[in-house]
C-alpha cells in the first residue's frame, strides 16, 4: 500500500508541517477510499453511544417503543435523575478519582524521578515491581481486598477506593514519567547546580516544567481510570449513600426491572467528561501504557 | 529536608566508601511511599487471599478456624468447574485472537494519510473511554428481545421474524449470549490495541520502506517480510496486555447475563464473584486458581519485554 505512493507525494508528505500546503493539497484517490472506510469504521464504534444517547432521551413512556428514534424528544430524565440521590453518587466519583489522581502524583513522581536519575541499590527490583503490577488488575485478588478493607474498618469509605486506585494506576504514571525524565537531558539540571540550586530547587524550576506533558497524561489517565473504575468499588461499599458513580448505575439493573432512562441519562453525563478528557491525551497514553516494554 | 540527605548521598560517594545510613535511606524517601502503596493495595491483598483460602469462614463471616486444602477440594468438586475453565479458555483464546488480528487491519488503516484523520482516529477512542460496564448495558439494551435496536435492524433487514421470541432472546441462551458478549469484549478491546500497534507502525522508520520499494517489493511483500516483523515488540505487548484484561474481564459478563442462566456464561473470574457472596473461602481458593493463571501471563509478560536489557542497566 505504502510503496504505491509515488516519490512526489512522500515530497509532499514531508513539507505537511507548513498549514499552506494541507490546505492546497489534493488528495489522491486511495486515499479519499481509505476515508472512507476509516470512517465507516469511526461511525460503527460511536453508534453504541449515539444509541446510549437516543435511549437517555426518550420519553418515559416511550422507553419500549420498537423505533429507532423516539417520536418525542425529552430532557427530563437528565433533570429529573438528580432527585435520586445521583449528586451525591457524582461528588463521591469526584472526590474517588480526584484524590486517587493526588496521591499518584505525590508518590510516582519522586519515585520517577528519582530511578530515572539515579542508580541505587535495589533500583532494578523496584522497577521490576512497577511492570509487574502494572499486569495486575484488582479483579483478580478481591476477595483480599475486601477483607485486608475490612480489617482496617474502612469498607464503605473513599480513602479505601482512593488507596486501590492510586495503588494500581501508579506504575502507569511511573513508567510513563520515569521515561520523560530519562528524556531531560540531565546537563539542564547540573547546570541549576553549578548557579546554587539545590536538587529540590532543580527538580521544581527545571525537570518537573519540561515533563509537564508526561504529568498531565499520567494524571488524566488516573483520573478515568478511577472514575470508570467498577468492580473494586461495587466490592467495597455496602450502601447507596457511599458509593460512586459506577455503582450507582449498575444499581438501576434490578432482578426484574431495569430503570433505563436513569441508567442512561445518568451514563452519558458521566461519560461527557471522560470523553473530552481522553480526547486531550489521546496521541500519548499508549506511548506511556508500553513504555519500557516496547523497544 | 530531603536536600540535605540527597546531597549527602552525592557527597558521600565522592569521598571514600564509608556509606552513612543517610545516603542508605536516601532511595526510600524518594521511592518508599510508592513502595509502601504497593505494598499495602497490591502484595497485602495477595497474602490475605491466599491466607483466606485456607481458612474455613461461615457464610456470614466467622472465622471457624483452618481448613485445610479443604476449600479446593469443594472448588474441584463443583460440578460447573471444569465448564467454566474451558469456557475461560475458550473466552480469551476467542477474544484476544478476533481482536488482535482486527486490530492489525485497522491499524493499517488508520495509519494511512487521508483527510479528516485525527477526527475519524478520535472516534476509536469512545469504547476505550466509556467505561466497559457501560458499553455492556448499551449492548444489553440493544438485544433486548422485544425491543432492542439491534432486534429491530435484524428484523428490518428479513432476518428475524418476531420480537419477544426465542430468536430475539440472545441473552437468554448461553451460546448466543457468549457470542454476543465476545463480540462486546472485542469491540471494547480494539482500541487500545490498535492505537499501541500504530505506535509501533509509527516507531518504523519510512527509509526501511524506501529501500523496499528500491528493490522492487510489492505492498503485500513489503507488510510480510518487513511491517510484520518490525511491528512483533508491539504486538506482543499488546497481545499480553489485551490477554490480561480479557481474562480478569468483569462487567461485560455481569451487566450483561451475571453469569447465567445458572453459571452456563461464567468464567472463572465471575464465578469468584458470584462463591464470594456466601462461600468466601472457596472463592478465595478460586482466586488463588486464577491468581496462578495471572502470574503465568505475567511471566510471560515479562520474558517479553524489554525489561533484563534496558532498566536493569
Amino acid at each position: 500500500m505504502d510503496a504505491a505512493i509515488p516519490a512526489a507525494d512522500l515530497a509532499v508528505a514531508r513539507s505537511l508541517d507548513e498549514p499552506s500546503v494541507i490546505k492546497r493539497r489534493q488528495w489522491p484517490a486511495h486515499s479519499l477510499i481509505y476515508a472512507g472506510l476509516a470512517y465507516i469504521v469511526a461511525i460503527i464504534f460511536l453508534l453504541p453511544y449515539v444509541e446510549m444517547i437516543i435511549a437517555a432521551l426518550r420519553p418515559a413512556n416511550q422507553i419500549l417503543d420498537r423505533d429507532y428514534v423516539p417520536t418525542h424528544w425529552n430532557f427530563y430524565n437528565f433533570i429529573d435523575i438528580w432527585s435520586t440521590g445521583f449528586g451525591n453518587n457524582l461528588r463521591i466519583s469526584l472526590e474517588v478519582a480526584g484524590g486517587s489522581t493526588l496521591l499518584v502524583l505525590l508518590v510516582a513522581v519522586p519515585a520517577a524521578y528519582y530511578t530515572a536519575r539515579q542508580r541505587f541499590r535495589g533500583r532494578g527490583a523496584f522497577l521490576l515491581l512497577v511492570l509487574v503490577t502494572q499486569m495486575f488488575q484488582p479483579t483478580a485478588m478481591l476477595v483480599g481486598l475486601y477483607r485486608e478493607f475490612l480489617s482496617f474498618g474502612m469498607l464503605d469509605s473513599v480513602a479505601a477506593l482512593i488507596l486501590v486506585n492510586a495503588g494500581f494506576n501508579m506504575a502507569f504514571a511511573v513508567w510513563i514519567l520515569n521515561a520523560y525524565v530519562s528524556a531531560i537531558p540531565i546537563e539542564l539540571e547540573e547546570a541549576a547546580f553549578i548557579d546554587g540550586s539545590s536538587r529540590l530547587g532543580a527538580l521544581f524550576r527545571i525537570t518537573l516544567p519540561l515533563a509537564l506533558p508526561g504529568i498531565v497524561t499520567a494524571l488524566i489517565f488516573t483520573f478515568i481510570a478511577a472514575w470508570n473504575e467498577f468492580i473494586v468499588a461495587l466490592t467495597l461499599t455496602t450502601s447507596p449513600t457511599t458509593e460512586p458513580l459506577t455503582v450507582t448505575l449498575n444499581s438501576y439493573i434490578g432482578q426484574y426491572q431495569v430503570d433505563w432512562s436513569h441508567l442512561f441519562a445518568g451514563s452519558v453525563i458521566s461519560t461527557i467528561p471522560v470523553i473530552i478528557l481522553f480526547a486531550l491525551i489521546e496521541g500519548k497514553v499508549v506511548g506511556g501504557l508500553t513504555a519500557g516494554s516496547i523497544k | 529536608m530531603s536536600v540535605s540527605i540527597a546531597e549527602d548521598g552525592a557527597v558521600a560517594r565522592t569521598r571514600r566508601r564509608p556509606i552513612t545510613i543517610a545516603a542508605r535511606l536516601a532511595p526510600l524517601i524518594w521511592v518508599g511511599p510508592a513502595l509502601a502503596l504497593i505494598i499495602v493495595v497490591v502484595l497485602w491483598p495477595v497474602v490475605i487471599m491466599v491466607h483466606t483460602a485456607f481458612q474455613h469462614i461461615s457464610p456470614d463471616g466467622f472465622i471457624l478456624g483452618s481448613a485445610g486444602w479443604k476449600n479446593f477440594v469443594y472448588l474441584w468438586q463443583e460440578p460447573d468447574l471444569v465448564p467454566i475453565l474451558l469456557r475461560t479458555v475458550i473466552w480469551v483464546a476467542t477474544i484476544v485472537i478476533g481482536t488482535m488480528s482486527i486490530s492489525l487491519v485497522m491499524a493499517q488503516l488508520f495509519n494511512q494519510k487521508f483527510p479528516g484523520r485525527r477526527a475519524a482516529r478520535w472516534a476509536l477512542i469512545a469504547p476505550w473511554a466509556a467505561s466497559v460496564m457501560m458499553t455492556a448495558i448499551v449492548f444489553r439494551w440493544g438485544l433486548n428481545a422485544n425491543n432492542g435496536v439491534i432486534n429491530i435492524m435484524l428484523h428490518d433487514l428479513g432476518l428475524l421474524k418476531s420480537f419477544n421470541s426465542d430468536a430475539s432472546d440472545w441473552l437468554g441462551t448461553p451460546t448466543s449470549a457468549m457470542v454476543w458478549m465476545i463480540i462486546v469484549a472485542i469491540f471494547v478491546s480494539i482500541p487500545f490495541s490498535t492505537y499501541a500497534l500504530l505506535a509501533g507502525l509509527q516507531a518504523i522508520p519510512t527509509d526501511v520502506y524506501e529501500a523496499a520499494r528500491v528493490d522492487g517489493a510489492g505492498a503485500w511483500r513489503t507488510y510480510v517480510s518487513i511491517t510484520l516483523p518490525l511491528l512483533r515488540p508491539a504486538f506482543i505487548v499488546a497481545l499480553l496486555i489485551n490477554m490480561m484484561n480479557v481474562f480478569n474481564s468483569f462487567p461485560i459478563i455481569w451487566e450483561m447475563t451475571r453469569g447465567g442462566p445458572g453459571h452456563q456464561t461464567s468464567t472463572t473470574t465471575t464465578f469468584m464473584y458470584q462463591l464470594k457472596q456466601s462461600y468466601i473461602g472457596e472463592s478465595a481458593a478460586m482466586s488463588v486458581v486464577n491468581f496462578g493463571l495471572v502470574i503465568l501471563i505475567v511471566i510471560v509478560y515479562l520474558r517479553a519485554t524489554v525489561w533484563n536489557k534496558e532498566a536493569a542497566s
